[in-house]
């Protein structure tokens, strides 16, 4: 009994040290943030890195997802007889929650476990303790331009996700079902807010895209300087994040519709 | 007047885990100072001292009359900048190519122009010998020639203090000899400061001013290489020498074999 009371008391306090650490560490990030702004350069090439490089994933996902909605949503819809409501239904789908959600969730795997790697691995290879003695802050360095680079990547990200889903949704729905192009979309346009659904949704993609982000840097940067510690921190990105960003999701849905 | 680098009275440890205990040691301006020892005897510890990247628990380290465990982040990057430090294995960024290796502290700490960048990390190539090899990335160069990479980007920045810790490990006998010559004809050349860890005895002993012997986080000798050739402490002749017992025991201490394996007489 009190061995278990006492490894819940150590898991406790582990978990506690361990996010205040990782907030110090958020706040030590975010002061380096300014400078980094200065060298826009180091950002457009993290940019390529992790935002171009995903685009192939992300487009290919996003268009298989928008045939998947066509397919099942005109399933469901014209039992109802209200199949014209497709475009509707796909769109906002995709723009509210699957768009940042999935888009989010492949980001991790795609670009946040590459940056995981790259810095732990810079670690192991003493390249961030050289950095240090040089006089340069490796977070203000290395880390602040690929959480930025992350930051603007995310909502763009999403939102090709979407639009290719919703072009996925089309082509399913109208070219090969049958429904009314005309219908399809202008239930679309009718029924899609700019600031509520798709507003709301860049938002979403931003929190997920500094989510992703810290915890891939965060973890590449904690992780131990070793082959099994960088493999250990790339799972660790991939499984965290994922769980964050679903975590996350629900409370800003909550936020952002719960209450209409 | 008072030396450039000094260890005074220093110890460091870990909890429950003494590493340096009573540290004394001291370079001056224009020598080239080695700190020796086995494997686990704290010297890389104490090159993290001196870098800041750790504190001591007590005495002081003093780098060109400031206390560096004293010192604060910005204060702390200043004095780093005075100092050059050639890492175990080069530790090159991987995804840089030689020539931006070498420019990186110039373009992290100068707003020099492209063409001056350029003219002084050819200048700092040509002397280790590597100029024709600026456009290479780290990953197609030997080990031997990174550590000289490396060497040109620790001088990138003139500075007074050279730190190198190991530079001899892993090295083929060429790239041995090669990278000893330059750790000396750069310290006289730049008028600096040079302190190596190391444990290599021959190579180490042909170029240095002063030798400190360590182990296990005690300063066991000093002296210039002579003066420790000549020692008969049984330390510096069983370091010296490298046999295989003597003050360090062959057997680390351990319960008898006997009761290990379970015999009872």
């Amino acid at each position: 009994m009190t061995t278990w009371l006492a490894s819940l008391g150590a898991w406790t306090i582990g978990a506690v040290a361990l996010l205040g650490h990782a907030a110090r560490f958020f706040l030590r990030l975010c002061a380096a943030l300014p400078a980094a702004c200065l060298r826009p350069r180091l950002i457009v090439d993290q940019l390529h890195f992790i935002g171009n490089r995903s685009l192939s994933i992300i487009g290919v996902s996003g268009l298989f997802v928008g045939f998947v909605l066509g397919l099942q949503g005109y399933y469901t819809l014209q039992r109802y007889g209200s199949a014209e409501a497709l475009g509707l239904l796909v769109a906002l789908s995709l723009v509210r929650e699957l768009g940042p959600v999935v888009a989010a969730l492949l980001f991790a795997g795609r670009a946040g476990t590459s940056l995981t790697a790259e810095v732990g691995l810079m670690k192991a290879g003493e390249q961030l303790a050289a950095m240090e003695m040089m006089a340069v802050d490796p977070v203000a360095r290395i880390l602040a331009p690929r959480f930025i680079a992350a930051l603007i990547a995310m909502p763009l990200l999403a939102a090709m996700f979407s639009a290719i889903g919703i072009l996925g949704g089309w082509a399913v729905g109208v070219g090969l079902i049958g429904v009314d192009a005309g219908a399809f979309w202008s239930q679309m346009q009718a029924g899609v807010d700019v600031f509520k659904d798709v507003g709301n949704g860049v938002i979403k993609s931003a929190v997920f895209g500094v989510i992703c982000g810290f915890i891939a840097l965060y973890v590449g940067h904690e992780s131990q300087p070793t082959p099994e510690g960088v493999a250990r921190a790339t799972t660790t990105t991939v499984v965290a994040s994922s769980l964050a960003v679903l975590g996350f999701d629900f409370i800003l849905t909550a936020l952002m519709f719960g209450a209409t | 007047m008072a030396a450039f680098v000094s260890f005074e009275s220093l110890a460091f440890g870990y909890p429950g885990r003494p590493l340096l205990s009573d540290i004394n040691l001291h370079a001056e301006r224009g020598e080239v100072v080695a700190l020796m020892g086995g494997s686990g005897s704290g010297k890389t510890t104490l090159l993290r001292l001196l870098g800041g990247q750790l504190r001591p628990d007590s005495g002081r380290v003093v780098f060109d009359g400031e206390d560096v465990g004293a010192l604060n982040r910005a204060a702390l990057y200043g004095l780093r900048r005075r100092m050059g430090m050639l890492f175990q294995y080069g530790a090159l960024f991987t995804d840089l190519s030689v020539f931006e290796n070498v420019a990186f502290p110039l373009r992290e700490h100068t707003r020099l122009p492209q063409s001056m960048i350029r003219d002084l990390v050819l200048m700092k190539l040509e002397a280790v010998g590597l100029r024709g090899s600026a456009a290479l990335m780290p990953a197609q160069i030997s080990g031997g020639m990174a550590r000289r990479v490396a060497l040109a980007r620790a001088i990138a920045l003139d500075p007074p203090l050279l730190v190198y810790d190991e530079p001899f490990a892993g090295l083929d006998p060429i790239s041995l000899g090669t990278i000893a010559h330059l750790i000396r004809a750069l310290n006289d050349a730049l008028g600096a400061t040079s302190i190596v860890v190391t444990h290599d005895v021959a190579e180490t002993f042909a170029i240095a001013d002063r030798v400190y012997l360590i182990s296990q986080g005690r300063l066991m000798a000093q002296g210039t290489p002579a003066e420790l050739r000549a020692s008969t402490d049984p330390f510096v002749v069983q370091f010296l020498s490298g046999s295989r017992d003597g003050p360090v025991r062959f057997h680390q201490p351990a319960p008898s074999l006997a009761s290990d394996l379970g015999i009872t007489s």
